[in-house]
């Protein structure tokens, strides 16, 4: 029973929010809006026992890709407003072929119904916690896809230094091998001036 | 117990909102980035209801992998954004196709 309303309260706290995101008119509402789709995604994901994807999704969405939302909307000075102009011209079109994709995905979710998969629910015997299966499973049988994803990773962190990343020309920053490269002999130089003459520089 | 049939519809229902949210949001980048994470969090929810209730945990890595293309993807499309912005004062895109490498 309780996890049946814990169910629907994530459930309707996830569309709701995620109506809002859509909807706001402000986008830093958007975002929080998101952080809250994902808070409640996530308890969606513990109720059938995926806790380290729950997790995941807690520290990587809402940690990690909400505050670079956020921090990209509040650092842009953007007119949001004129942004919004063809808002209101879509909304017909919009939400009728949204309408289409719904019914659609619902016809064909109960039009499936009597397929393996909802015929004959598996449920797995719980030998051992979600993190441990899974951290064996990925650490044996996907551990070449497992690296892949830490380069992609890597890529990206690289592609977004080097994307935002500008020289400027007015900066005297100090040429450091350049630095590193100069040895005594040709930074000391011993001179003997003879008496009444100065010394070239 | 939750049928699995709950967290599909469920799932749909924010993948709808998501192509909604790109469908009237045409010309705020962010948004439409927004709006892309929410199609990949239904996607998410779809494989690990799949993944729990057919007792296989291959579809809660394929989250994981997932969840790592996203916050790639998020990354480099508000890096790209903001030396769009630096360059053109705004995010408009219908200004982008002035780009030209």
């Amino acid at each position: 029973m309780i996890a049946i309303l814990a169910f629907y309260l994530f459930a309707l706290l996830t569309v709701f929010p995620a109506l809002c995101v859509i909807f706001a008119r402000n986008p830093v509402h958007s975002v929080l809006w998101l952080i809250l789709a994902f808070f409640n995604a996530a308890g969606l994901m513990l109720l059938v026992g995926a806790e380290f994807i729950a997790m995941l999704l807690v520290i990587v969405y809402v940690g990690a890709v909400a505050v670079l939302f956020l921090f990209v909307v509040m650092m842009l000075d953007i007119d949001f407003a004129q942004l919004r102009s063809g808002f209101t011209a879509n909304l017909p079109f919009g939400i009728i072929i949204a309408l289409v994709l719904l019914a659609e995905i619902v016809v064909a979710l109960f039009a499936h119904g009597a397929g393996p998969a909802f015929a004959h629910p598996q449920v797995a015997a719980v030998a051992q916690p979600n993190i441990v299966s899974l951290g064996q499973l990925l650490y044996s049988r996907y551990l070449f896809p497992f690296e892949l994803a830490g380069l992609i990773l890597l890529v990206a962190m690289i592609g977004a230094i080097v994307l935002t990343h500008r020289s400027r020309g007015d900066l005297r920053t100090p040429k450091v091998s350049k630095q590193i490269r100069r040895r005594p002999g040709e930074a000391v130089k011993l001179a003997e001036p003879g008496v009444g003459e100065g010394i070239k520089l | 117990m939750i049928g699995l049939g709950h967290y599909i519809v469920v799932a749909a229902i924010l993948f709808t909102i998501g192509v909604l949210g790109i469908f009237l949001n045409r010309r705020n980048v962010i948004l439409m980035l927004m709006a892309i994470e929410l199609i990949l969090l239904a996607v998410n929810i779809n494989l690990v209801a799949f993944s729990a209730y057919l007792g296989d945990l291959t579809g809660q890595v394929l989250a994981m992998f997932v969840l790592t293309v996203a916050a790639a993807e998020a990354a480099i499309g508000l890096a790209i954004l903001v030396i769009f912005f630096r360059r053109r004062g705004s995010i408009a895109v219908d200004d982008v196709n002035r780009m030209h490498g």
